[in-house]
């Protein structure tokens, strides 16, 4: 693998991998529900197992986000979070938590609109190790994935149950960090239960990771312990949680003690599934 | 990897889309080529467009308003008079027909003020599609004859309360359905909008407007036109007209956006002419955003012109100079509704006033022995209520009462 690649996201799947261990990453919008708490929110998520955190940065039209990262993301955008807010947030968090990879997760327009250089150079200035960008397709990549090769940003392609293995082999060997699979037809959510479709592409995926030397993490609707043990013996050597983290964000805004014990008790749960 | 010039239209377009969708649009754009070239297929779209949508359209010469402007000749491209009452059924038959070969079993769509959910419905009701259709719940509530029409026409409304609840929000809501149910699925786009093949499909399943035209204006005048008008929403109507005559180059084209209460307020739709290039709805285009590219709501009176987006062919276009564009406000567009109402007997959509009122905004532009074709997107019954609305708000409604609207209008324009 070349030297550039093996940026913070890569190294800590091999350490995680040598432990026998698979990672759980952790989805939550940026500074939500405001700054200073979800700075708490992430310690929680961090110090109670949490292996890689995924900051989303705020879109006003997120088409592939369920109805629960859809509010987070508009309420955050109306309390004034920018970019630039989330980068500072990174940037902090780094301090304590210098080991930790932290991923921006948003839409093309927010990368692209304003200058990808300047952005994407913005980014790694404040600690980002890698994006993950749902609409961007490896078609429209080029110049994205060579900035950020440059960089030492991790670029994390998307795979869905229904790509083709040919265009499966693409996406791995145009990622770097992981491959993220959408388990389901859907947009983000919780699910109540998995169908074998998921599992057996889950499976299928993997063939093609391992092939190219790359892991592969699986997102979208995982809401317990249950579903990531699954996904994890299907192939996966990572598991992604997002709603499910925002569902509790959301209701337990007014009371803040419980909303972090709720979420710290809800990792340790989830990453026993990954030890 | 390479960069694609897969649905490209110089560096607009393309597909941004979620992985799910890619296989979606492959199969598509495979059945799109292969049943474009079948005859049976042709046949087919034919015999409908000119059996249930009722084309040809007529061109129409304008002769009252044509000696009211003293300016170029007009003729009018009656695509007011089609079933549905505007262009969209163009759109929608074709789709519908392709997604009833494909195997599909149902139809989504998304709609502003209900025409196109209108025309999907009547489609859908032809091939015997389950279908549902994606309106913003503020559209709902302000248009609720059309949610009407679409349910008698056996078509589930759906209101999107996510966002802005306006036609934006639709997109999004039925890209999340496609997504979702991708596999028994078509998403019937409205508009020459969206991932590739869309564009390219909408805009030939629109240029029998185009081809039309040609052979009309021919027929009556023996030469093609100096200069061509059409609105722009998402671009559908004005794309099918141009497109044809593309590669005239004697042929100037002229698009008309929605300014809304002015550019330089807040409150418009002014995509081409104020927006910056952005990636929205599966294409690379011009959007109107704000500095961090968080998208924009538009605002038109006209609720087909409402979209903070435009196709990415007229983004091409509008980058290498071979359409002009320009802006036509709420106000204009009124007096040209008003104008042509009273002059020709022909109630035109708001949408299509656009294109009026910058042919009566710049008629001095066009010499006398000029010959112009304006296409009449649709018929303007639909928004009756809104100008009614808009003359009692302005107070021009009352006075006129007593005097006459028409008088009024014309003095106004
Ligand atoms: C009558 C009419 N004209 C124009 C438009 C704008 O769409 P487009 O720009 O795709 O033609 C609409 C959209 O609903 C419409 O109903």
């Amino acid at each position: 693998m070349p030297e550039t690649e093996r940026n913070k996201v890569s190294m800590l799947f091999e350490k995680l991998s040598k432990k026998g261990e698979k990672a759980l990453i952790c989805y939550v919008v940026g500074c939500y529900p405001d700054i200073e708490t979800s700075k708490e929110i992430v310690s929680t998520l961090i110090d109670s197992g949490a292996d890689i955190i995924e900051i989303g940065i705020p879109f006003s039209d997120p088409m592939a986000d369920g109805p629960i990262i859809q509010a987070a993301s508009l309420k955050a955008l109306a309390r004034g979070i920018t970019p630039s807010t989330c980068f500072r947030f990174v940037n902090e968090m780094k301090k304590k938590y210098s080991n930790t990879p932290f991923l921006f997760m948003t839409y093309s327009n927010i990368v692209f609109s304003n200058n990808l250089r300047n952005f994407l150079t913005a980014a790694k200035k404040n600690q980002v190790d890698g994006f993950i960008i749902p609409d961007l397709n490896i078609e429209e990549s080029q110049e994205y994935v060579g900035i950020a090769r440059q960089l030492g940003l991790a670029t994390i392609f998307l795979s869905a149950p229904n790509t083709a293995k040919k265009r499966l082999v693409e996406i791995a060997s145009i990622s770097s960090g992981f491959v993220y699979m959408v388990s389901i037809f859907g947009t983000t959510g919780s699910r109540s239960k998995f169908e074998k479709y998921t599992f057996d592409a889950v499976s299928k995926t993997k063939e093609i990771t391992n092939r190219h030397k790359i892991p592969l993490a699986v997102g979208f609707g995982i809401s317990n312990p249950k579903d990531g043990r699954n996904m994890i013996k299907s192939g996966a050597d990572g598991i992604i949680v997002g709603s499910s983290l925002l569902k509790l964000i959301l209701e337990n805004e007014n009371d803040k003690e419980k909303m972090l014990f709720y979420l710290g008790s809800f990792i340790k749960e989830l990453k026993g599934v990954c030890r | 990897m390479k960069q694609s010039n897969i649905g490209k239209f110089g560096i607009f377009g393309g597909r941004h889309v979620p992985e799910t969708l890619i296989p979606a649009l492959d199969e598509l754009d495979y059945n799109y080529q292969k049943l474009k070239k079948n005859k049976q297929f042709q046949k087919e779209l034919t015999y409908l467009l000119q059996n249930y949508a009722g084309r040809p359209t007529p061109l129409y010469f304008a002769k009252n308003l044509t000696k009211y402007l003293k300016g170029p000749k007009i003729f009018l491209k009656r695509e007011d008079l089609l079933h549905s009452g505007a262009h969209k059924i163009n759109n929608t038959i074709g789709q519908g027909l392709l997604a009833y070969k494909m195997g599909k079993k149902r139809i989504i769509a998304e709609t502003g003020a209900g025409q196109h959910g209108v025309a999907t419905a009547m489609a859908s009701a032809i091939f015997g599609l389950e279908t549902v259709i994606y309106m913003g719940a503020k559209d709902v509530g302000r248009q609720q004859s059309n949610v009407f029409r679409m349910n008698l026409l056996n078509a589930k409304v759906h209101p999107v309360t996510s966002g802005s609840m306006t036609l934006k929000d639709s997109v999004n809501e039925a890209l999340r359905d496609w997504i979702t149910n991708v596999e028994t699925t078509h998403y019937l786009i409205g508009t020459v909008m969206g991932p590739h093949p869309f564009p390219t499909m909408v805009r030939d399943f629109q240029s029998i407007i185009g081809r039309e035209i040609k052979e009309q204006i021919t027929q009556e005048t023996g030469s093609l036109p100096d200069s061509i008008i059409a609105c722009i929403g998402g671009g559908s109507n004005a794309i099918g007209t141009f497109f044809p005559f593309i590669n005239d180059n004697k042929v100037r084209l002229y698009g008309v956006e929605a300014g809304g209460k002015g550019v330089n307020s807040k409150h418009h739709a002014a995509t081409l002419s104020r927006g910056r290039i952005g990636i929205l709805h599966g294409m690379k285009s011009y959007f109107l955003q704000d500095e961090y590219g968080q998208i924009k709501e538009a605002h038109s009176i006209s609720a087909g012109l409402d979209y903070p987006g435009v196709g990415p062919e007229h983004a091409y276009l509008r980058d290498n100079k071979r359409v002009s564009y320009s802006v036509v406000t709420d106000d204009e567009a009124i007096r040209a509704y008003l104008l042509l109402s009273k002059l020709e007997g022909i109630i035109p959509a708001l949408e299509s006033s656009h294109a009026i009122a910058y042919l009566v905004k710049n008629s001095k532009k066009f010499s006398e022995d000029n010959i112009v074709v304006v296409t009449i997107s649709g018929r303007g019954d639909k928004d009756l209520q809104i100008v009614k609305e808009r003359l009692e708000e302005t107070g021009s409604f009352k006075e006129s009462n007593k005097t006459g609207v028409e008088k009024k209008a014309i003095s106004d324009a």
